[in-house]
């Protein structure tokens, strides 16, 4: 391909320059998953260059060190207590113990069941005495797998404690050697609320996020290597234990399964993704041109009543999702007001299949979020629209300028360049937007050659509300469940990566021309 | 030049300008017609609603709108139902989410805005990274956790609770960018007279922060009150832990629609009542919150 200068490239007709665009934009998408797998490469080769660093400081350590640090390579926190910093050389000591204490009442358990996953099930005998079969519970693969996650998370956090202890040593002693004083625990306690107030405000939020989104989210990871549903439950019924990559070979394989449909599980993926992808696209221009549109209107100069439109627009926002659209969903029904209202007008004479036939489903739910949508993007155009410089629209119409020149020229690329990390979000967010789908339509009109793990999927099931359905349908299959979400955390993570990667180059060049 | 050409020069804006006051006229008028059009729309549900919460004739659907006879004995019968035990398990955990949430979203946004520390930008890419799984996934392991911890199904609510709050730390990018809106030289200047970063932040971003404050606590608030997914998990067919979505979302299933239609409308109107207003009352503050964290990104 023939690269341009800048003067060449100005010089060009209009069309040219579009078609030189478009061009070096495929043509740098090679070169961009270049740099990306060259980054990764280059992230490894910094990590092995880190750890050969540590062993080798920690080695240095040892060998330089003095006795008391020697020490305190097996008695975490001696150092400290030898040399006078009583609070430090206790919390290092007290996790020390808790931490081998741990290991050998609980930790060593999990961690040694964890490649079995449990190996005695639940067993039933008969007792004599009262004449019943008397079910008698052994292990637990749920608690398994659970705890001997967390134990590994224990091991990071004693070796990452351990690294710092070590630190600790070698920091007192330079400092002592250059013959400052060390910090006293009061001092340690003063800087919590001072120079290291940001370790004292983070960890409130770090360790909910550690055990109620990290810890899950590995779990559910691992769940996907496994057979977890509900006939293995792994204590009630049967243990589940690791059975690889079987689960991702029935997600993803072309044959057709002999459960509820015909349809292999990669077609019924393949469609429901299909539909993740368009629903998204939609859901997200459609709102974004229309609320932007309706944002322009009220700000129009001469507009009278701005507050009015807006109040009655933001209602959406403000009334819970599950009335408004519960109550939607019923309103376009068969028996419902849209369709009653039309056939009393004799404008209809059978009732529209708003929610039966795949097609009119799909483009109503899309019109019905457009309902949803437009205030959130009214109220953020409004704030945009109002930045954009005055000026810049007048000499536009001194220019003779008219209407839709001002706007394609001036408004959407500012509007573009201002909010294009929003509309990556909103695409993303609408990929998993449950409540709209799930609460108008819940994926209906089933779809009857779709296979499922259980239940249904429909033509307007999104990714999100089919994982939502194989959870909660007869037969739990939480492994299926788990495969689903780690392919939409692929599509949503690949999606944002070319998106952050490709765009800016383009996106640069258009910053108002 | 010639007088033909001193004409058009000035006869020119002139003529352009009567154009432009009639075009603007014409698109003014037909901007209103649209706006009228655009906030009937809007509204029908609503008023459709509200009017059919006093519907007495029938608790079924019609294909009319208004009410042949007038009654309140749909809101009467709410009283018959879980609906008030729904409303104050909602109301209870709204309102600890909006206090807990508040204080965690704040210490987080506020330190990721004023900090730097090594693992700062790391921190933030790997919440970010953390924030694309969906969020539902981790409901599986929750509920069998809280299960064994005994807060589930009557005992909803507190579990409930955690499960708002404990995350949340991840959703703190409105207020992060609000943050960076505030100079910090103030900041500096505080320090160089003494001040800790403890003192910082209780005597001098505090009180300018209250457009944030507010926006935080309001959404907050807000959304316990919608929640469905993890409320539906957590009560887990218990009526008595159930919130008021997932009660009310049970009473338009195909066995119970018939009955319940109209109480779903009352129940509706009871729930969107506060909500609504509280939101009206704070909606400066969440348009700022939210044009805010738009062009921060």
């Amino acid at each position: 391909m023939k690269k341009y200068s800048d003067l060449e490239y100005l010089k060009l007709s209009k069309g040219k320059k579009r078609l030189y665009k478009l061009q070096s934009f495929f043509c740098a998408i090679p070169q961009k998953i270049l740099a990306l797998f060259l980054g990764l490469w280059n992230i490894i080769k910094g990590c092995c260059l880190k750890v050969r660093d540590e062993a080798l400081d920690i080695y240095s350590t040892f060998v330089h060190g003095d006795w008391k640090t020697k020490v305190s390579f097996l008695v975490m926190g001696f150092g400290c207590l030898a040399r006078g910093q009583i609070l430090r050389g206790l919390l290092f000591l007290l996790f020390e113990v808790v931490f081998i204490g741990y290991m050998f009442i609980a930790g060593g358990y999990w961690l040694s069941m964890l490649p079995s996953l449990g190996k005695v099930g639940p067993s039933e005998e008969y007792n004599v005495i009262f004449d019943t079969y008397v079910t008698t519970y052994n292990d637990n693969s749920f608690k398994i797998l659970l705890y001997g996650v967390l134990t590994i998370f224990f091991i990071i956090a004693f070796v990452y404690t351990w690294r710092l202890n070590v630190k600790q040593n070698k920091l007192a002693e330079q400092i002592l050697s250059s013959g400052k004083k060390l910090r006293s625990g009061k001092d340690d306690l003063k800087s919590l609320v001072d120079d290291q107030f940001h370790k004292t405000l983070l960890s409130l939020p770090l360790i909910g996020i550690l055990v109620f989104t990290v810890l899950p989210i590995v779990f559910m990871i691992l769940v996907a290597f496994t057979n977890y549903d509900g006939t293995h439950d792994g204590y009630y019924n049967n243990l589940f234990t690791w059975v690889g990559l079987t689960n991702f070979n029935t997600m993803l394989s072309w044959t057709a399964n002999t459960g509820a449909g015909t349809q292999s599980y990669a077609a019924t993926f393949g469609e429901v993704l299909s539909w993740t992808l368009m629903w998204a696209f939609f859901a997200t221009f459609s709102n974004y041109f229309l609320g932007m549109f309706v944002a322009m209107a009220i700000n129009k100069k001469g507009i009278k009543l701005k507050k009015l439109w807006r109040t009655i627009l933001v209602l959406t926002i403000a009334i819970p999702q599950f009335i408004s659209l519960l109550y939607v969903s019923k309103m376009f029904a068969k028996n419902g007001i849209i369709n009653g209202f039309l056939m009393s007008m004799g404008w209809i004479d059978e009732a529209l299949p708003f929610w039966d036939k795949a097609s009119w489903a799909r483009i109503t739910v899309i019109i019905i979020n457009i309902w949803i949508g437009i205030p959130h993007l009214m109220l953020i155009a409004t704030g945009i629209l109002m930045n954009i410089p005055q000026d810049l629209y007048e000499s536009a119409r001194i220019d003779g300028a008219n209407a839709w020149q001002q706007y394609s020229k001036i408004t959407l690329p500012y509007m573009l360049f201002v909010t294009g990390p929003y509309l990556l979000t909103s695409f993303t967010g609408n990929m998993n937007n449950f409540n709209v789908i799930y609460l108008l339509t819940g994926g209906a009109p089933t779809n009857p050659a779709a296979s499922s793990a259980a239940g249904t999927v429909g033509y307007t099931d999104l990714l999100i509300t089919w994982l939502f359905k194989i959870t909660t349908g007869a037969e739990s299959q939480y492994y299926l469940a788990s495969v689903v979400g780690i392919l939409v955390f692929v599509v949503v993570s690949l999606i944002s990566l070319v998106v952050y990667n490709v765009l800016p180059s383009i996106k640069n060049e258009e910053d108002f021309q | 030049m010639t007088q033909n050409e001193m004409n058009q020069k000035t006869s020119g804006p002139v003529k352009q300008h009567m154009g432009l006051r009639a075009s603007r006229m014409l698109s003014n008028s037909a901007i209103y017609v649209l706006l009228i059009a655009i906030s009937i729309i809007w509204l029908i549900p609503f008023v459709c609603i509200v009017l059919q919460s006093f519907r007495v004739e029938s608790t079924w659907q019609v294909g009319y709108v208004i009410p042949q006879q007038w009654g309140l004995d749909n809101y009467r019968n709410l009283f018959n139902t879980d609906f008030p035990r729904w409303y104050v398990n909602t109301f209870i955990s709204a309102l600890a989410t909006a206090v807990l949430q508040t204080i965690i979203v704040l210490c987080m946004s506020y330190t990721l805005s004023r900090f730097r520390f090594k693992m700062r930008k790391p921190l933030m890419r790997f919440m970010l990274i953390l924030g694309m799984f969906p969020g539902m996934l981790t409901m599986i392991i929750l509920y069998r956790v809280l299960k064994d911890l005994g807060l589930t199904q009557q005992n909803s609510v507190p579990g409930l609770i955690l499960v708002y709050v404990a995350s949340s730390g991840m959703g703190y990018y409105v207020s992060k960018g609000f943050f960076d809106t505030i100079p910090k030289s103030l900041d500096e200047a505080a320090r160089v007279d003494g001040a800790t970063r403890f003192q910082v932040l209780k005597k001098i971003i505090l009180p300018l922060s209250k457009p944030i404050v507010i926006y935080t606590i309001l959404t907050a608030f807000m959304a316990p009150w919608g929640d469905f997914v993890f409320a539906r998990y957590i009560a887990f067919g218990s009526s008595a832990g159930s919130n008021v979505a997932v009660g009310l979302y049970n009473w338009l299933n195909k066995d119970q629609i018939a009955k319940y239609y109209t109480t779903f409308c009352a129940g509706g109107v009871m729930v969107a009542i506060p909500v609504t207003v509280l939101f009206m009352c704070l909606q400066k503050y969440y348009v700022e919150g939210v044009t805010g964290g738009a062009v921060k990104g």
